[in-house]
């Protein structure tokens, strides 16, 4: 009877008074998604709006630096918003239109997510909330004015520890008082069904031009294909279409902040147990009394407590394997891919940059590997300048 | 399907007043003197919140509740040692009214099996839908516990197949959104009331917004039962630990009021 189920994982944990608006979410996705005038309208979208497909780039420099496998860089920064958010967007926001809502709320935490919807939002000309932590909005304070340039209210959420986790929540209960015009845009791949499904097709575009890319440049499939993973959503991108190519490794990089032996990390799968919370079962980040953890990393992007359930499933069947990465080491990925490649990335990317750099030179020069760069770093400047001990002032 | 314990325990005493408490809130010692008062003040059932770091269908007044109790050193474990200390001086009804990931994280068997031996016998778990509650169930009634079912204004097709599955009692919640008091209730109740009626004749207890003894009065026409939550606890928050008989009065005239 449960639908959006990955193995033990997913399912639809949310009150009853969002049930039918799920379940008329998931029909009018299930019939849109099919529709030729959707799909064209879309795909124009993406193509004419996004910038989409976004580049495979063969990273010279690197590669040479390394002495390693060629390494190949899935350019999500270049899209319009500068970030994966973008693709995902552009389907929920233009489905809520069809769907005849005229008014859409998200969540965000790095505000990557809140930019994309806002953004959406303005081209589609729907009304638009965005829920944000408090201590998020300090941390991304650009990017809470971007949206309100774009004409989105920015709601400071204050619960909790005002980061992205209570963000979601925030946006459910609102969600829960207006469902007639309103459609819930949730960023990630969680949440109740049918969310981790739809945000995953609608990111799986990484992956199906990553894969006709890499193909048309090597003529062979990648060794590994490398991605960050908050709630995992530009990871289930650029992971979705390399699924059945058993050869290809995949590996979700998450946030270990100041390491996994101390209580300052967001990494879910590598120290976290199974769990039911934000509408799935999966693996979260929470106490022995199932009480959800604070989490910590230097980027609110993957700062959550919780990943997606489809990630769950890749990591307990082992086909995807999720590894720690500390705030050092992400910041040493950022500074390295900026002097190396002239490429500032966000340091939610910067954590797969750097597993990328040890996997690269682990293996040959005739073997590939590819990193999604899933945004751009403007946003973090002022941030690791600070955390290098450099405080810039407007 | 007829639920024997709730009729006889709960609803066979005119209308019957529920009110719910947050465990811990602002301390367990409070929490079991308090349940004592009410069952005094003439509750037919008492709620107790298990707090949860992340209660996504509660507003302001009971997340903070929550978040209080649980900085105070709440655990599940010291929920189940407070309700024993109540057993030991009464048996008024109680159910737990919590989220799914206290219960799943301690073992659904295990917290099950607890709840049987202190005589609970529902929980009210709000983030699990008609769709997912087998899991749950299937354990819960090895011990004699009762899902109880949650009916809003936005189930409308689904009320029939949520009420004929229901068991112990349904909550019908009365407005769209989170708990909290407001100051009007919109939703047509009546006719949700019409439809589980025709349907079962399992009890039907109303909550989510309930303020007054007037509204209380009016809106118990609709079902056989009313569950107050926010309002107590804002009782709490103003009297903190001296809360005793304010929580007595509330809860008398509120048992007065509905049955007037």
């Amino acid at each position: 009877m449960t639908k959006g189920k990955y193995g033990e994982f997913g399912g639809q944990y949310i009150p009853e008074t969002l049930m039918n608006e799920i379940i008329n979410l998931e029909n009018s996705y299930d019939f849109y998604k099919n529709d030729e005038k959707f799909k064209t309208e879309l795909d124009f979208l993406l193509k004419n709006y996004a910038n989409r497909p976004s580049l495979l780039y063969f990273a010279k420099n690197m590669t040479k630096d390394l002495n390693g496998a060629k390494v190949y860089l899935k350019r999500e920064d270049l899209n319009h918003t500068g970030s994966h958010k973008i693709n995902n967007v552009l389907g929920q926001v233009l489905l809520a239109k069809y769907m005849g809502k005229t008014r859409v709320i998200a969540e965000t935490g790095a505000g990557q997510h809140g930019v994309a919807t806002a953004t959406a939002a303005a081209l589609l000309g729907l009304e638009c909330v965005v829920f944000m932590g408090e201590e998020d909005i300090k941390r991304q304070a650009l990017n809470v004015y971007r949206m309100e340039l774009l004409g989105a209210k920015v709601q400071s959420v204050k619960t909790g520890t005002g980061t992205l986790k209570d963000a979601v929540s925030e946006a459910m209960r609102e969600w829960s008082k207006r469902v007639d015009d309103t459609l819930y845009v949730l960023g990630s791949v969680m949440g109740p069904h049918p969310y981790p499904m739809i945000v995953r097709d609608f990111q799986s575009i990484i992956s199906k031009e990553a894969r006709e890319e890499i193909l048309l440049m090597e003529n062979k499939l990648p060794h590994s294909v490398i991605a960050c993973v908050g709630g995992g959503s530009n990871a289930m991108g650029m992971f979705y279409n390399f699924i059945p190519d058993k050869e290809v490794e995949l590996i979700g990089c998450e946030a270990a902040g100041l390491g996994v032996d101390t209580d300052k990390h967001a990494a879910s799968i590598t120290k976290g147990s199974i769990g039911i919370f934000h509408g799935m079962k999966s693996i979260f980040c929470q106490d022995e009394y199932g009480q959800i953890a604070p989490v910590y990393s230097i980027s609110a992007g993957l700062d959550y407590p919780g990943i997606g359930p489809e990630h769950a499933y890749l990591a307990q069947t082992k086909r995807a394997k999720y590894v720690p990465v500390k705030d050092d080491e992400a910041v040493y990925a950022f500074e390295y891919l900026a002097k190396t490649e002239g490429i500032i990335c966000a340091i939610e990317s910067a954590h797969a940059v750097y597993v990328g750099m040890e996997k690269a030179k682990s293996l040959n020069p005739d073997e590939s590997i590819i990193i999604c760069l899933s945004g751009r770093g403007d946003k973090d400047v002022k941030a690791i300048a600070k955390y290098k001990g450099r405080e810039i002032h407007d | 399907m007829t639920n024997s314990y709730f009729d006889n325990n709960v609803f066979n005493k005119g209308k019957a007043f529920i009110p719910f408490i947050t465990a811990g809130y602002p301390t367990l010692e409070d929490t079991e003197r308090f349940i004592l008062k009410m069952e005094e003040a003439g509750a037919d059932l008492i709620e107790i919140g298990i707090p949860f770091s992340d209660p996504i269908a509660e507003g302001p007044v009971i997340q903070h509740a929550s978040t209080m109790a649980l900085k105070a050193g709440t655990t599940l474990d010291k929920i189940f040692d407070m309700v024993k200390k109540v057993r030991e001086k009464s048996q008024v009804p109680l159910v737990f009214m919590t989220y799914i990931n206290p219960i799943f994280k301690y073992g659904c068997e295990k917290f099950y099996a607890k709840c049987n031996e202190l005589n609970i016998r529902g929980t009210i778990l709000p983030d699990v839908p008609f769709e997912e509650k087998k899991e749950f169930e299937d354990v819960a009634k090895l011990y004699d516990v009762d899902i109880i079912s949650l009916v809003t204004p936005a189930s409308n097709n689904r009320i029939r197949k949520i009420a004929e599955a229901s068991r112990g009692f349904i909550y019908v919640v009365s407005s769209m959104g989170v708990t909290g008091t407001r100051d009007e209730i919109t939703t047509d109740l009546g006719a949700i009331d019409e439809i589980i009626r025709k349907t079962t004749i399992t009890k039907t207890a109303i909550g989510f917004g309930i303020n007054t003894l007037a509204q209380a009065k009016e809106i118990s026409k609709h079902s056989d039962g009313i569950i107050v939550g926010s309002a107590i606890i804002k009782i709490i928050d103003k009297y903190g630990s001296n809360s005793d008989e304010q929580i007595f009065d509330f809860v008398q005239s509120m048992k007065k009021a509905i049955n007037s």
